[in-house]
């Protein structure tokens, strides 16, 4: 049995800067399924907000207002203020890691307008910020080897659990198939979000729910699943992200008709409106016929920034869209697509990361989250461009502050190793064993079909029954899949069927709690009730598992310094 | 349809590498990593190979497509097509495979640590931003977009018999620190880097130029990191030597005096390595291929002086 003071899942900016903090003082492992350099936050590209004012007077008050606002009011302000006040600091101790960003002419870190900031806010390095952040972090893990280990290419399968108490994960590593347990005082999931759910995502081949699933299994709820974000520029067909600095830096939304539609949606924001607004306009046109040449696509038109400036604030976009639609932006507009991008819902914790069991705050024991798979909730119903960078840091740093106060002078909880690892070993044969009738292929495909079509940017009661429907079959059909490779090296085939069974069950998730939440608020949008109901939904929704089926209960919305108001732009 | 001849291997089951041929239309659009899925999910579930962003930034899918090294992700299957309409698939060079076209990165990352990647900043950090103009994160700016795909590494012609070279990964992550403003340790890289299996170890054929898939380019880096060496004064090595030498005899006679470089590359006074010359030397001679003892400029002299001239060298 392996042991650690401390074992963090999830190697990107949460989990690194998590891991950077606990090893002050304890013992540290980060395991990833992938490389720490090869997580998805660096493929964040517009900025990393904070109010530093280097632009244009800005304070954290406005970002707050500017936060909650975009959130259609279900984020907890407490939450907010703490992250919005931390942003500054959070910023500059980042630059002094070493972080690259883009500088303005006195030399103080550059910052751009995003959309929903009523500021310039958006700290950048040129158009791959979460590239620039990702790596400076890791250059400082790298720094600190002697004291963080890092576990390249480990899966996480499941959460040592005694009554109230978390005492472990079960991993195995990838590149030998051996499955291992890490006996630890505090666990901390940092396993960001699930957007492969969607057939069109910008999110990576690793985004798949194992952490969010993992800790759902122990009897851990999931809070808000249906609020998932759509980013309105995902490449047409393929979803890959095209920055929002595009529109940061002043480019137009175009229907098939040329015509700016942004003026009919959100006359004072434009195409700076937040992003479920965006993507909503987006998709009405789409469904109104006035797609591009009929097509499910609008047209982002940057060619009147001109190539000096896209070259310099927007150089790997462009050349994104060159890779991937053969289309230069200098010289022509680019099709895009609303795609699901970021998960406002999951693992539920206070704001010092602590997971929690319910509305009366009641914590796991030695059980931490930050970044995307929790949900602290700072950003509500609809999260603000440039926020998950930012959450992602400070809530990472808070982690890594609890688990110390935590973790400091406690001892490890009891482990059966032979009982744990046996579970696992079982979930491995249970899929070997299987008798091959159905394709995993077709699975993944119909599941990524369905929650598109039926639980996507807008939504009703009879959609979403047909979509949890589908689900359920799928999830049977998923029992009886085909595997190919049953040897233990590098077996690539063994993860990723994990990782959609994972996903089967996320998906379900998401699509109940839309059924459950009847009204439209930020990212969820019911067309049979298009208007938000505060009244009856002002609260988080909090999803169990039980022998039963789902059980949604709620929790209360913390409100202190701005009162729920009508949302327009 | 399109033929994919992809090098199989698994020691599982079989010590030998092979190859191993799958017939798919490429659909319209579809990227070789598509492709690559395509051939995973519908043909054969065991082919491994590692992928995460699918949008050329976290380096996962880097392979050998006909020979070289490149992004699956970042490509369209289509214009891989050689004469034959097949694409040829194997793992990156210079790594060991682990299993098809996964390879063990442990050394790739190993000399990535080595270069001591992350800032030794010159003083205690002010209670904001340490500056920084726009000139000075141009010097950068490069350097930092480096993804790690290990696509240089794998195709780097000095790797291929040197283990010990740092490879142009390492290296170009090296410059993202020697040129950055911030940092107070340039000296002491430059000199690092100057030592064997560093910058002068480089045999400047540029390949990794070709197969960077981001502006990193990792050659042009070293050739930045070769300048500060030479600027702070770092010449007590044969590299420097030799560049100063071979720029030297060029602006004196605009041509290489081949009998004097070998000496001034080792240094005067380093009386074993110029002894270590002795064989060739005495090898050149028996196959008559001495230079000249006595060098001549060329003809047009005055104008390569013009140009040093102008050049302010």
């Amino acid at each position: 049995m392996i042991e650690h003071d401390v074992v963090i899942v999830g190697a990107g900016l949460a989990g690194m800067r998590c891991a950077l903090e606990a090893s002050k003082e304890l013992d540290v492992a980060v395991l990833t399924k992938v490389y720490p350099s090869r997580s998805h936050s660096g493929a964040a590209q517009g900025g990393i907000a904070a109010s530093l004012g280097n632009s244009e007077p800005d304070s954290w008050e406005e970002h707050m207002y500017d936060t909650v606002k975009g959130g259609d009011f279900l984020n907890d302000q407490d939450a907010v203020e703490e992250y919005v006040k931390a942003a500054p600091r959070i910023i500059y101790e980042l630059e002094h890691m070493g972080c690259v960003f883009s500088r303005t002419p006195e030399g103080k870190i550059a910052q751009r307008s995003f959309g929903g900031h009523s500021k310039p806010r958006a700290c950048f390095s040129a158009d791959r910020t979460g590239h620039a952040i990702l790596h400076a972090l890791h250059e400082q893990l790298i720094k600190n080897e002697k004291s963080v280990k890092i576990y390249n290419e480990w899966y996480m399968h499941s959460l040592i659990v005694d009554g109230d108490r978390c005492n472990g994960v079960v991993v195995s590593n990838i590149q030998t198939g051996e499955v291992e347990v890490i006996r630890a005082k505090a666990v901390v999931f940092c396993t960001g979000g699930y957007g492969r759910v969607y057939k069109i995502t910008s999110n990576a081949f690793a985004s798949t729910a194992d952490g969010v699933m993992a800790a759902f299994e122990v009897g851990i709820p999931l809070e808000d699943p249906e609020f998932v974000q759509f980013h309105p520029s995902g490449l047409f067909r393929q979803g890959i992200l095209f920055s929002e600095a595009a529109r940061g830096e002043g480019a137009y939304l175009l229907n098939g008709n040329g015509e700016r539609f942004m003026e009919n949606y959100a006359p004072s924001r434009m195409e700076l409106a937040p992003r479920d607004i965006v993507s909503r306009a987006e998709q009405s046109e789409i469904d109104a016929g006035r797609g591009v040449n009929g097509e499910d696509c609008i047209n982002l038109d940057l060619r009147h920034l001109g190539e000096a400036r896209i070259m310099e604030r927007l150089p790997q976009i462009r050349q994104l869209a060159i890779d991937f639609l053969g289309i230069d932006c200098i010289t022509h507009p680019i099709p895009i697509q609303p795609t699901a991008h970021y998960s406002m819902g999951g693992i539920p914790v206070d704001k010092d990361c602590h997971v929690i069991l319910d509305a009366e705050n009641t914590k796991m024991n030695g059980f931490f989250a930050a970044g995307e798979c929790a949900c602290v909730s700072v950003h509500g119903g609809n999260r603000l461009g440039t926020n998950s960078l930012l959450d992602a840091v400070v809530f990472g740093e808070r982690a890594g502050k609890s688990v110390l106060e935590y973790a400091r002078g406690k001892d490890f909880g009891n482990v059966n190793e032979g009982q744990e690892k046996t579970k696992v070993l079982e979930k491995f044969e249970d899929v070997f064993q299987r008798d091959g009738s159905e394709s995993y292929n077709d699975i993944r495909d119909e599941m990524k079909e369905i929650m598109m079509t039926h639980c996507g940017v807008y939504r009703d009661e009879e959609k979403l029954k047909v979509c949890i429907d589908t689900l359920k079959g799928l999830q049977v059909r998923f029992k009886k899949g085909k595997v190919t490779d049953k040897g233990k090296l590098f077996n690539t085939e063994i993860y990723e069927i994990m990782e959609l069974g994972n996903m089967l069950s996320m998906a379900e998730v998401i699509a109940a709690a839309a059924l459950y939440r009847k009204e439209s608020r930020g990212g969820h949008s019911r067309t049979d009730y298009p208007k938000r109901d505060d009244k009856n939904f002002l609260h988080h929704s909090m999803v169990y598992d039980s022998s039963d089926g789902f059980v949604i209960k709620t929790k209360p919305v913390i409100i202190t310094k701005f009162p729920v108001t009508e949302r327009t732009y | 349809m399109a033929t994919f001849r992809i090098k199989r291997f698994n020691p599982e089951k079989q010590p030998e590498p092979y190859f191993e041929e799958f017939e798919l239309d490429i659909p319209d659009g579809a990227t070789l990593l598509d492709c690559m899925n395509e051939i995973k999910w519908t043909l054969d579930g065991s082919l491994s190979y590692r992928m995460s962003c699918r949008s050329a930034i976290c380096g996962s899918c880097a392979v050998k497509a006909n020979g070289h090294a490149l992004l699956a992700c970042q490509r369209q299957g289509e214009h891989l097509l050689d004469n034959d309409d097949t694409i040829t698939l194997e793992p990156l060079g210079n790594m060991k495979p682990i299993k098809d076209l996964a390879v063990d990165f442990t050394p790739f990352w190993d000399k990535i640590n080595k270069v001591k990647p992350y800032l030794e900043p010159k003083d205690e950090p002010p209670a904001k931003e340490r500056h920084q103009s726009p000139e000075e994160f141009l010097l950068i700016d490069d350097s930092s977009t480096c993804i790690m795909c290990g696509a240089c590494y794998s195709d780097c012609n000095t790797l291929e018999v040197d283990d010990n070279f740092l490879g142009p990964a390492a290296l170009a992550k090296a410059q993202r620190f020697v040129g950055d403003s911030r940092d107070s340790k340039t000296l002491q890289r430059v000199q690092d880097l100057s030592e064997s299996g560093g910058i002068w170890d480089c045999t400047h054929c540029g390949e990794c130029v070709e197969r960077c898939p981001k502006p990193a380019r990792p050659f042009d880096r070293i050739k930045e990191i070769m300048t500060v060496a030479l600027e702070k004064g770092v010449h007590n090595n044969n590299g420097a030597r030799h560049a100063l030498s071979f720029t030297n005899s060029v602006k004196r006679s605009g041509n290489l005096n081949e009998n004097r470089i070998p000496v001034e590359s080792m240094g005067f006074f380093n009386i074993p390595g110029l002894l270590s010359l002795i064989p060739i030397g005495l090898r050149m001679l028996l196959k008559g291929k001495v230079p000249p003892i006595i060098h001549h400029s060329i003809e047009e002299v005055d104008d390569v002086k013009r140009i040093f001239k102008e050049l302010d060298q």
